[in-house]
């Protein structure tokens, strides 16, 4: 094990911007701040630039078509030629595989960033200095419990989606795919089209939801034509969609082997007499985005609710967080999809170069961001869904805390909040601290929805945390964290 | 013929080699991680929790949810989304926290 004192700085200089994330808004973001001339450095967790959403596979896995799995892989390619352009060109320091786990004021110089780079075993800690500082985290999934929903074989909707695009694997040959959003339909056709057979696609709500929001829907005719063209790939792969039904429960003993679908209100609360059998070997479920807000949090930025429930950073015209020098773009802001991370990740660019952001810019994320206001209307999860629990139904997956231990902290013990419920019952105590079952735990408390607080964004050895400056403040926060596995 | 996601994709790994899953021999493409090659081989679940002792495995896919952790050569608690698979590696189920080994 290293025993070096103190952390390696990477690079030895201080960045006019440190973007966090290279999914399509920090990747967009990185490229258009180099081409204005600042100095920028890109950290990403992942190996590879693209994001959640371009995650292809390996280089090793040899693929000659990644952009048969993608939608936009232009976008995605152009970005990429200019990042590589900039590295040769000294304009932009790419750091992969770098987890960055918090970022602290140092005073006039701006910001240090602490990242945890490599991986597992071989895992290092790095810091680097920023002028500002572009959060652009993205998001992960949202998912609410349901009997059977952790059986092997039920996986995100997303998680299926991610492993085929970076892995070529698929979960099961015959893959229900429900929950509530858009990204079902992609997930749906791309499954379909490696060969999976997707007897369902089943949505909550109901598409009619749209209906209020045509003039944003009108705006927007290519996301029509993208819209269409998901259910015409489903058409031909036949596939069904069922809107305003749920899978309420998965069935199997040591994996999934079929699925009970059923019929919703308006609310999401399941109809009585409705319920029939899917056969199935996966299921492959999520309900929605949430935001990736943990550094944001950590550094007092500022939060609003959105559309579709979930809390996402309050930025201003220009991108701005409530905190200066932290700027924001992409789904941190607010769930919108690769267009919108793609136009707000060069708009934050320009900002912080303090030049003014195109006219053109500007108009498309306003167009954009009301596309995806209306989605998030149409799918914000019904209060009937909890209809669907059982007590003894899971809640929280890592602490094994059953729905009725979080009705019973409601109801007999005064839990108001998810963070009580969590002190009271361990809901969100475990490895995942919450970002599985905190948007259930918080529904089921009546709360509203509570922006991430973890004072780490990713585990942390012990060994990096002890190694750090005494002049660096501890991460504030009286929230449980775990250590990194293994140490 | 049943399509692939290798047939939609084009091309061929690098390289391919053995990893183990509890002594069983599985083939690994260079550049998948543990759980795509878990997966590939029909493999849903390798660890039990540690109250109820039920099957689970990968989940969200990103990272972010640790329902993957697998004991990869000795070590416990490695996400098996993340992990890149190397030749000879060797995975185990993993039981509870994976450090029974430490319990008193």
């Amino acid at each position: 094990m290293p025993t070096s004192p103190s952390e390696h700085t990477t690079p030895d200089r201080t960045a006019d911007l440190a973007v966090i994330g290279a999914g399509p808004a920090g990747l967009a973001a990185a490229v258009t701040a180099a081409r204005l001339g600042l100095r920028v450095t890109l950290l990403d967790a992942a190996d590879r630039p693209g994001g959640q959403y371009y995650r292809h596979p390996a280089p090793a896995l040899g693929a000659t078509r990644p952009q048969a799995l993608h939608h936009g892989w232009r976008a995605f390619a152009t970005r990429e030629a200019a990042l590589r352009a900039h590295r040769e060109a000294g304009r932009v320091t790419y750091l992969p595989a770098h987890h960055v786990w918090t970022v602290v004021p140092a005073g006039e110089d701006g910001w240090i960033l602490h990242a945890v780079a490599g991986h597992a075993p071989d895992e290092t800690p790095a810091a680097l200095r920023a002028r500002h500082v572009l959060l652009a985290t993205g998001a992960y999934e949202r998912q609410l419990p349901f009997p059977g929903w952790t059986l092997p074989g039920v996986v995100g909707a997303g998680g299926a989606q991610a492993m085929l695009k970076n892995n070529l694997v698929l979960p099961g040959r015959r893959v229900v795919v429900a929950g509530s959003g858009p990204l079902l339909l992609a997930v749906a056709g791309s499954l379909a089209a490696a060969g999976a057979t997707v007897p369902a696609v089943v949505e909550a709500a109901a598409y009619t939801a749209y209906a209020p929001q045509a003039p944003a829907l009108l705006r927007n005719p290519a996301k029509l034509v993208e819209g269409a063209a998901y259910g015409g790939a489903l058409l031909r792969h036949g596939v069904r969609l069922l809107t305003r039904h749920a899978v309420t429960e998965a069935h199997g003993t040591t994996r999934v082997e079929a699925v009970t679908v059923t019929r919703l209100d308006g609310d999401w609360q399941p109809l009585p007499g409705t319920a029939r059998r899917i056969p199935c070997d996966a299921l492959a479920v999520g309900h929605g985005l949430v935001p990736q807000l943990e550094l944001a949090t950590a550094l007092g930025c500022a939060t609003r609710e959105t559309a579709d429930g979930t809390a996402a950073l309050d930025v201003d015209a220009e991108q701005r967080t409530s905190v200066p020098g932290i700027w924001s773009a992409g789904e941190t802001g607010g769930i919108g999809g690769a267009e919108l991370a793609l136009t707000e990740g060069e708009i934050a660019a320009h900002a912080a170069a303090g030049r003014p952001a195109p006219a053109a810019l500007v108009r498309r994320r306003a167009r954009l961001r009301a596309f995806a206001d209306a989605m998030a209307a149409a799918h914000r999860p019904g209060t009937g869904w909890t209809g669907w629990l059982r007590e003894e139904t899971d809640v929280c997956r890592c602490e094994e805390v059953p729905a009725g231990r979080i009705r019973e902290a409601v109801r007999d013990l005064g839990a108001r909040d998810a963070r009580t419920v969590k002190l009271l019952t361990r809901a969100g105590m475990g490895w995942c601290q919450g970002r599985m079952c905190g948007p259930a735990v918080a529904a089921l408390a009546g709360g509203a929805p509570a922006p991430d607080r973890r004072p780490l964004s990713c585990p942390v050895p012990l060994r990096h945390l002890a190694a750090l400056e005494p002049q660096a403040p501890p991460p504030a926060s009286p929230d449980a964290e775990l250590p990194a596995p293994g140490h | 013929m049943m399509r692939s996601p290798r047939e939609l994709v084009g091309g061929s790994p690098e390289a391919t080699f053995p990893v183990t899953f509890d002594g069983r021999e599985l083939p690994a493409q260079q550049g998948q991680s543990l759980a795509a090659v878990l997966w590939a081989a029909g493999i849903l679940a390798w660890r039990t929790t540690r109250e109820g002792g039920t099957p689970r495995g990968a989940f969200c896919g990103i990272g972010a949810c640790y329902d993957c952790l697998a004991t990869v050569n000795g070590r416990p608690n490695q996400r098996a989304c993340l992990v890149p698979a190397r030749p000879g590696d060797s995975v185990t189920t993993q039981e509870g926290t994976g450090h029974a080994d430490l319990a008193v």
